[in-house]
């Protein structure tokens, strides 16, 4: 049974590298393709879980990360900002080289929390759950980070790839729980492509900072 | 109610009942509040209650019998109970015999002026709250009926809300009372512990340990004491027991602080294990200071029913000042001494709510006859008020501490236990405790200026006013609530010796051990500290000793000089000047006292506007004093707070990504929290 914790090692790992790629990246079609392929990783990392554990309800998560995260999420971005127009390059607050020395500390924040706590518990818990904390604090990251509203969807999206990893980890989550998590995302996707079409409509532009101009009557 | 035998316990019974005919008149008094002939008998209802509880209480006191159960109600594990021991029932006398004569004086009020519709439905819900934290049996009902008194003495206060310095001084309050439940709850979380068990009986079982022992100490002389108005935490005292009508403020000074008294001896006496020796400490610190500077407030203010606020002060101070001894002593060992401060600081409770209750009933019918409480536009009134005049006087002389009235025996016996002070084998309460009598003696002359002054300014002299010239004497009730008073005072001095003996299982039960000699005296009546060779305080032969002399003295007196009455012209050194402000005024009066500690204490200044010969304007001189402790301790800090407030309120106005960056930032310290703590 060595050689399944490695593989769900190595899967989980290139999802972080995934996140690290997303921090890296400042071209948004770049952006989508590397949460599109982080979301297959996702896929292939809950599907090994459900082969390697007998629990067959994960292969609906699974089949629910491929097709939702992996296929119509990045598609639907990608038509949304076509359709508008929008700047293709990311506009980023923190420079590129900051973000990565933050995720890194993140990384590594992490990793010594959650080894240290869970030191009583089975190792493929503790390194995955690693890993998954890792890829949600990146994912928030991501979208402390950046100015653009469609990054913004993307960091979401990975915060909650993380999320369903740490979750296919820890045994016993119910598949009710898991599918209501998968159309959530969707519905917050709803939520935030509505959103961005009427930031559009607006100001001609899918800056948040826009956003600040519109406050009625504060200040 | 189930598996309570009240046949087995009357007293509680009756307490109980009494607090249900209370509460029927505060809901009766909600109901009706608009149909005066209704609201007319609320205080009648309130004084068969009242008289109910007293009775009650006094026979616990005397039977000795600790009751309790658990009633059905409460929070769910925590659970409510009902316990009624001495202790409980000693300060339930104190609160009903409070509550009977305010509701007596209520009897008497013009309905057409008091503004009663906004008071009647409170009064005897203040009086259940009272009763009920003095029932409480666990921490939860301790603080929920705690939380009521002060919100039905809140509303009470505020009666007059179209003052602004009531309103202004019910906000002092309402922040204080909050304050110090706060405090309250935190001294009680740590004495229920981890285990959670709120009853007092389990906290008794099982008493905390010596460095939570010390928090819940400090929680308590906070909470507690903030109630009771010790120094610094005294400011809402003058401001708001003298915004509320007269005979309420007679409740909330002479009853409500020593409910507060019994939160800290339950807790700290009862509750809180073994005590340590300094433990004391605080509490003789804080005593010694609040006694001095409670009085040297009082003596300096021009407004009657503050200056009567202000003694309160300092008699929380001496009353904390026996709470400490008793401490110091039963601490170390010493209990017969630690009954003698314990049997000062209960007869002084008992005393103080009695005569402080006369003085602010006396204030309110002086306030009600001239409209007017300031020193000021009062005098002469000893002519038109004389049913007044005596029985304030009776109060004033009982404050003061004068044979043969109440408050010389318990100042007596806390002397008594201030000599003791060599005893302990502690060098810091060695050198505390003389330094400590100083000061409460100092305290005691300051108290008794403080009342020659008011007593003669208000009542003597002439009237400073028109409306203090045009004065009537106070209705039938109103005086027949005040000489009730008047005659406790009277009896509690003379009789100290048989109160001490009645109180006996309460200081074996909080002392260790009950006062060593009582009642082996020469007469049933004399008060026996320590021994009889020593300290004996034979009160009724020193009242006939002094009513023989002082019977002898006029006798010889009126043989002597003349027998015929004179009238004639206010002497005023020679020169007689009809307007009434030539007399010697209260700021005249305190002026030596202000000199001497005003100008360090309170920064006093004199600023004289003298003018040059020919100019026809007249002479000034205007007296500046400031309160260093309300500015450092409550303007400072409200100040802060507002400031701090506005400066967070940017926080309100951040874009969306500084408010993802706020609640990251609060996940990555929490997180490195956790990483470093585990």
């Amino acid at each position: 049974m060595n050689h399944a914790y490695d593989v769900s090692h190595l899967l989980a790992g290139l999802m972080l590298v995934a996140s690290f790629a997303l921090l890296y990246q400042d071209r948004i079609f770049a952006v989508l393709n590397i949460f599109a392929a982080q979301a297959i990783l996702l896929a292939m990392a809950v599907g090994w879980e459900a082969w390697t554990q007998q629990r067959p309800h994960l292969f609906i998560t699974a089949a629910l990360a491929l097709c939702l995260k992996g296929i119509v999420i990045p598609v639907a971005l990608h038509k949304m900002i076509v359709r508008l127009g929008v700047h293709r390059d990311v506009e980023q607050v923190v420079g590129v080289g900051k973000t990565l020395l933050l995720g890194l500390a993140l990384t590594s924040l992490s990793l010594m929390l959650v080894l240290k706590i869970t030191a009583a518990a089975e190792s493929f818990t503790r390194e995955g759950l690693a890993l998954a904390l890792a890829i949600i604090l990146l994912g928030m990251l991501m979208m402390i980070t950046r100015r653009n509203a469609v990054t913004q969807i993307v960091g979401f999206m990975s915060l909650e790839n993380g999320l369903i990893l740490a979750a296919t980890g820890a045994r016993g989550m119910p598949l009710v729980v898991e599918v209501s998590v998968a159309f959530s995302v969707l519905i917050a996707l709803f939520v935030f492509a509505v959103f961005v079409f009427r930031i559009r409509e607006r100001f001609d532009s899918v800056d948040v900072e826009a956003l600040e101009n519109v406050r009625g009557d504060t200040k | 109610m189930t598996g309570v035998d009240f046949s087995a316990a009357p007293q509680l019974a009756g307490l109980l009942a009494a607090i249900l005919l209370y509460g029927v008149a505060a809901g009766f008094a909600a109901i009706f509040h608009r149909r005066r002939g209704a609201l007319a008998t609320v205080y009648p209802v309130c004084i068969a209650a009242a008289a109910m509880a007293a009775v009650a209480d006094l026979a616990e006191l005397i039977a000795d019998t600790s009751t309790g159960f658990r009633l059905p109600l409460g929070l769910p594990i925590i659970g409510l109970y009902v316990r009624l021991d001495a202790l409980s029932a000693f300060f339930g006398l104190i609160v009903n015999v409070g509550v009977l004569t305010a509701a007596i004086y209520g009897v008497g009020l013009d309905r057409n002026r008091d503004l009663t519709a906004r008071v009647e439905p409170f009064f005897p819900a203040f009086a259940v709250a009272m009763n009920l934290v003095l029932l409480a049996g666990d921490a939860f009902g301790f603080l929920f009926s705690w939380e009521l008194m002060s919100l039905t003495s809140w509303v009470l206060v505020v009666s007059r809300h179209k003052d602004a310095d009531s309103r202004h001084a019910g906000h002092v309050y309402l922040v204080m009372a909050a304050i110090g439940t706060a405090s309250l709850l935190f001294a009680f979380g740590g004495l229920a512990g981890a285990a959670g068990n709120y009853a007092f009986d389990a906290i008794r079982a099982a008493p905390p340990g010596p460095i939570v022992s010390g928090l819940v100490l400090a929680g308590t002389i906070f909470g507690a004491g903030s109630k009771a108005g010790i120094a610094p935490l005294h400011a809402w005292l003058p401001l708001a027991h003298p915004a509320a009508p007269s005979h309420v403020s007679a409740l909330m000074s002479g009853v409500m602080t020593k409910v507060a008294i019994y939160g800290l001896i339950r807790i700290v006496f009862d509750l809180l294990g073994t005590p340590v020796w300094w433990w004391a400490l605080p509490f003789l610190l804080l005593g010694a200071v609040t006694a001095v500077l409670g009085l040297l407030y009082a003596v300096l203010d021009g407004d009657l029913k503050r200056v009567l606020a202000y003694s309160t002060v300092e008699n929380i101070g001496i009353i904390f000042v026996g709470l400490g001894l008793a401490l110091a002593f039963k601490a170390s060992g010493l209990a017969a001494a630690a009954a003698v401060a314990m049997a000062a600081t209960l007869l002084h409770c008992l005393n103080h709510s009695w005569f402080k209750s006369l003085l602010f009933l006396g204030a309110g019918a002086v306030l009600h006859a001239t409209g007017r409480r300031d020193f000021g536009g009062l005098g002469g009134l000893i002519h038109r008020m004389p049913v007044t005049a005596a029985l304030w006087l009776v109060g004033a002389m009982s404050i003061s501490a004068l044979p043969p009235f109440n408050g010389f025996v318990s100042e007596w016996l806390l002397f008594q236990a201030v000599l003791a002070g060599p005893a302990f084998p502690e060098p810091v309460l060695r050198f505390m405790s003389p330094a400590v009598g100083a000061m409460l003696a100092l305290a005691a002359a300051l108290a008794a200026a403080c009342f020659v002054r008011a007593f003669g300014i208000v009542y003597l002299g002439r009237p400073r006013s028109s409306a203090a010239a045009e004065a009537h004497e106070t209705a039938r009730p109103q005086q027949v609530a005040m000489a009730l008073l008047a005659g406790l005072c009277l009896l509690g001095g003379l009789f100290g010796g048989v109160t001490v003996s009645a109180i006996q299982p309460l200081l074996q039960m909080l002392a260790g051990a009950p006062l060593p000699a009582a009642g082996t005296g020469p007469t049933p009546f004399s008060l026996i500290a320590f021994d009889a060779a020593r300290s004996i305080y034979d009160a009724p032969t020193i009242a006939l000793f002094l009513l023989i002399s002082g019977t002898l003295t006029a006798l010889l007196v009126h043989r002597i000089s003349s027998r015929r009455t004179r009238l004639g012209p206010a002497w005023d050194c020679g020169f007689p000047e009809p307007s009434p402000l030539t007399q010697y005024s209260a700021s005249s009066f305190s002026q030596p006292l202000r000199r001497v500690y005003g100008t360090t204490l309170f920064g006093a200044s004199e600023i004289i506007d003298m003018p040059q010969p020919g100019d026809s304007r007249p002479a000034r001189l205007t007296v500046r004093l400031q309160d260093y402790l309300w500015e450092l301790l409550y303007a400072a800090p409200a100040a802060a707070v507002i400031g701090l407030s506005e400066r967070l309120n940017t926080l309100q106005f951040l874009t969306i990504r500084r408010y993802l960056m706020l609640v990251f930032s609060a996940l990555i310290v929490l997180l490195l929290i956790a990483a470093v703590w585990f």
